[in-house]
């Protein structure tokens, strides 16, 4: 180990060195999101900007594609980071797992120049394979699908080759049949077909079993990593949790994808069985809440990273939120018939993203930027009171609820006009989108993605320093009796 | 602290999540069995690639209380009757060019996608296409070049994607087809383009009423 706060990989194990990577390039694709979003949300309000060039189509394929990325890099980085200590053995094929980080940026890159300079292709199957699959979030061309899915079974690998050599923990056995189960779906997206409604049926297999079952589950493993790594909550009380988490999740977001089968040609029964699974889904997010607080409590916010649990509470709240109470909002059929496809569901689909996931992957970014310096004092009294990661914090948090309040607006006002009113046929969507609540809500998404940026900006900034110079040890958090 | 309340032990939660999950994931294995005879294509609900032969509109089923695809009278697109198979070339092609294009990054389809520009789940039948003599020759014209034909006063234009002909017959394919798949009622109080037989906009007060109503199937 070096001094402490020289920030240097001989401070972290194999895992952790790999996990940097991840974070790094996890880091710059969140700006990239950042970048497009901006580019896109300025394209509602001038049309002409960029037309012909950079459309908002390519703008925004960047911007939700950047997103899934960063998102997935963050958490396999956060896997890679508590995998040795979690399982007490080195990560057995590192140098797999190594090779498999460059394939994949590789491809990442690739596929994004693709998107900005070719965007579109024939209509023939080649386009599909080699340029873009047009599907929302997973348009990755096949040859980059079938790069992630192996890329994805070298990860999966690791982990559970880690844990057989090693020991088995709650969270360890957890999180290796949550990888099988993420990993398996994305397969569901990798086919073409025809028809739309078949299409959309296997479509959302993988985004609605991604972000409210697997990915809650990952989610929650690594939390559950941090809690006990930060704040030394007793690690039985931890998996307790962990196991009640996942039955509640997966015990309502499994049956709760009927909620995206109100519209697509599916039957009738779907309304039920959406609306009332998809209705408990706030349950475990709840309990996630109650989960985080009591902990905080218990240990009287005593904790070895205070960014780090500034994050991981928000991430509960925000899941709770996002997820749970944007989510709530629109669910049952009665409601979705008018917001299903309106800026409703942009508004929630932006903070249950970033109030569920991006939140998690930046409190695994301060722990990182905590051991990479040396294992550094992290708690009270940071130089400057710390303001850097408590206006990041501020900042994004500001920008993202104003952008989340805004398009609630936004659709809001098209459900009335555009639906309700109009009947949503073309001109009644235009009726909506001329309409000047609907301009405003366009203009304050976009002063608050500004903000976003400033945050964004500052958080960077803040990770690159924290901890420099720092010549105290991280707090000792004793395990609790809690 | 004494032993641990048998509602917070560890080992009935993890059996509890463990069942809760395999019994969901079960019931969503059967469930999705019984869905797939409805969206199969030519199934309960998504009707075969031949509907597109037929004359398709959009009304409001008083049994129902939603909204329904009603199919009618014979009305070949591009005046040419195909086969099931033919069909279904067509649409295919339609659905692939869709995707290449990456139309859902601007608008919806069944109401998922984009919100930047209108829902084309009934595009096929909306009213902004003036009238059903002209609406094929339109549709096409307008997505092989559609910058300068706007349908708002913000300025908000479609840009050209390159569709070749082909491409855009073949798109006007899959979007006739897809406006008679039966979505449950959305989108709802959807005033659909008049396909009447009397002659649209310019009709002649004397148009005979009868007409109106289209006769439902030959
Ligand atoms: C962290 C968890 C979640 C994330 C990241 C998330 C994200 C999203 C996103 C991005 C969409 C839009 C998909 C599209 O582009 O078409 C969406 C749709 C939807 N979400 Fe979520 N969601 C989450 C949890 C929930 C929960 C818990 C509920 C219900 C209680 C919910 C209800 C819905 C509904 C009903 C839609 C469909 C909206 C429509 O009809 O247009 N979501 N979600
Ligand atoms: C400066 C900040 C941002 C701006 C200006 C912005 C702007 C946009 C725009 C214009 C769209 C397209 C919406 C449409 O089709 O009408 C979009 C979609 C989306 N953005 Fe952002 N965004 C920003 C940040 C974020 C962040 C931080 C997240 C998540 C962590 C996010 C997640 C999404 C998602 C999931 C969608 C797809 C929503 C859907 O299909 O329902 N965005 N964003
Ligand atoms: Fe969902």
């Amino acid at each position: 180990m070096t001094a402490l706060g020289i920030f240097s990989s001989a401070n972290l194990n194999g895992g952790q060195k790999l996990a940097m990577k991840y974070f790094a390039v996890s880091l710059a694709l969140f700006g990239a999101q950042i970048l497009f979003g901006l580019l896109a949300g300025l394209q509602f309000l001038m049309p002409d900007f960029l037309f012909g060039v950079v459309d908002f189509s390519v703008n925004r394929t960047l911007h939700v594609n950047a997103l899934v990325i960063w998102l997935l890099y963050g958490f396999m980085g956060g896997v890679y980071f508590i995998l040795e200590d979690e399982a007490k053995h080195p990560i057995v094929g590192l140098g797999l797992g190594n090779l498999i980080f460059w394939v994949l940026t590789s491809a990442v890159v690739i596929v994004i120049l693709v998107y900005l300079l070719v965007q579109v292709g024939p209509g023939e199957m080649s386009s599909i394979w080699l340029i873009n699959e047009g599907r929302e979030y997973i348009e990755a061309p096949r040859w980059a699908d079938i790069g992630i899915t192996i890329s994805m079974l070298v990860f999966f690998f690791n982990v559970f080759a880690t844990f057989s050599k090693g020991r088995y923990t709650g969270i360890g056995g957890v999180l290796v049949l949550d990888l099988l189960a993420l990993a398996g779906l994305y397969v569901f997206g990798m086919f073409y077909t025809p028809n739309i409604s078949m299409d959309q049926f296997w479509w959302w297999w993988v985004i609605h079993l991604w972000v409210e079952a697997t990915w809650e589950v990952l989610v929650g493993c690594i939390m559950a990593y941090m809690l006990i790594d930060t704040m030394g909550v007793r690690r039985k009380i931890v998996e307790t949790w962990l196991y009640i988490e996942v039955a509640l999740m997966f015990g309502s977001g499994i049956l709760g994808l009927g909620h995206h089968y109100f519209w697509i040609g599916t039957p009738e029964y779907w309304f039920t069985i959406g609306g009332f699974f998809s209705a408990l889904e706030p349950i475990p997010l709840v309990a996630m809440v109650v989960h985080a607080i009591f902990d905080a409590g218990v240990h009287k916010m005593k904790n070895k990273n205070h960014p780090a649990l500034g994050w991981t509470i928000a991430q509960a709240a925000g899941n709770f939120f996002g997820a749970g109470v944007f989510g709530f909002m629109h669910t049952l059929p009665q409601i979705n018939l008018y917001t299903h496809g309106t800026q409703w569901t942009a508004s929630h689909g932006h903070l249950a993203f970033f109030g569920a996931y991006s939140t998690a992957v930046i409190g695994f970014f301060y722990l990182a930027a905590q051991k990479a310096r040396g294992n550094v004092w992290m708690s009270g009294n940071l130089p400057g009171n710390g303001w850097k990661w408590k206006w990041a914090m501020a900042l994004l948090w500001i920008g993202m609820i104003g952008m989340t309040m805004a398009l609630l607006i936004a659709g809001y006002e098209q459900s009335q006009i555009e639906r309700a009113i109009e009947g949503s046929t073309w001109m009644g969507y235009f009726a909506a989108q001329e309409h000047p609540w609907f301009i405003q809500a366009m203009v304050w998404r976009q002063l608050s993605g500004y903000g976003f940026l400033l945050g964004y900006i500052l958080l960077v900034w803040d990770l690159l320093t924290i901890g420099k110079g720092e010549t105290r040890p991280a707090q000792v958090v004793e395990t609790g009796t809690h | 602290m004494s032993q641990t309340a048998w509602w917070a032990s560890e080992s009935l939660w993890r059996k509890s999540a463990i069942w809760v999950t395999g019994v969901s994931f079960i019931l969503l294995i059967y469930l999705t069995f019984d869905t797939l005879p409805y969206i199969k294509a030519g199934g309960i609900n998504v009707p075969g690639f031949s509907v597109i032969n037929k004359r398709i509109d959009y009304q409001y089923n008083e049994v129902k209380h939603r909204y329904l695809p009603v199919i009618g009278q014979d009305e070949p697109l591009f005046g040419k009757m195909l086969t099931e198979v033919e069909a279904e070339a067509l649409v295919s092609k339609g659905k692939l060019t869709t995707q290449a294009k990456n139309c859902m990054a601007c608008h919806t389809l069944l109401g998922n996608g984009a919100y930047f520009a209108p829902d084309l789940t009934k595009s096929w039948i909306d009213p902004a296409w003036g009238s059903k003599e002209t609406r094929e020759a339109d549709m096409v014209a307008f997505l092989m070049d559609p910058t300068d034909k706007l349908h708002n006063s913000i300025g908000r234009r479609m840009p050209n994607l390159g569709i070749t002909l082909d491409e855009a017959k073949a798109t006007v394919a899959f979007l006739k087809w897809m406006s008679a798949i039966n979505t449950n009622g959305f989108p709802h109080n959807f005033k659909s383009l008049d396909q009447s037989d009397a002659p649209a906009a310019a009709a002649p007060v004397t148009a005979p009423a009868a007409a109106v109503v289209a006769p439902v199937s030959q």
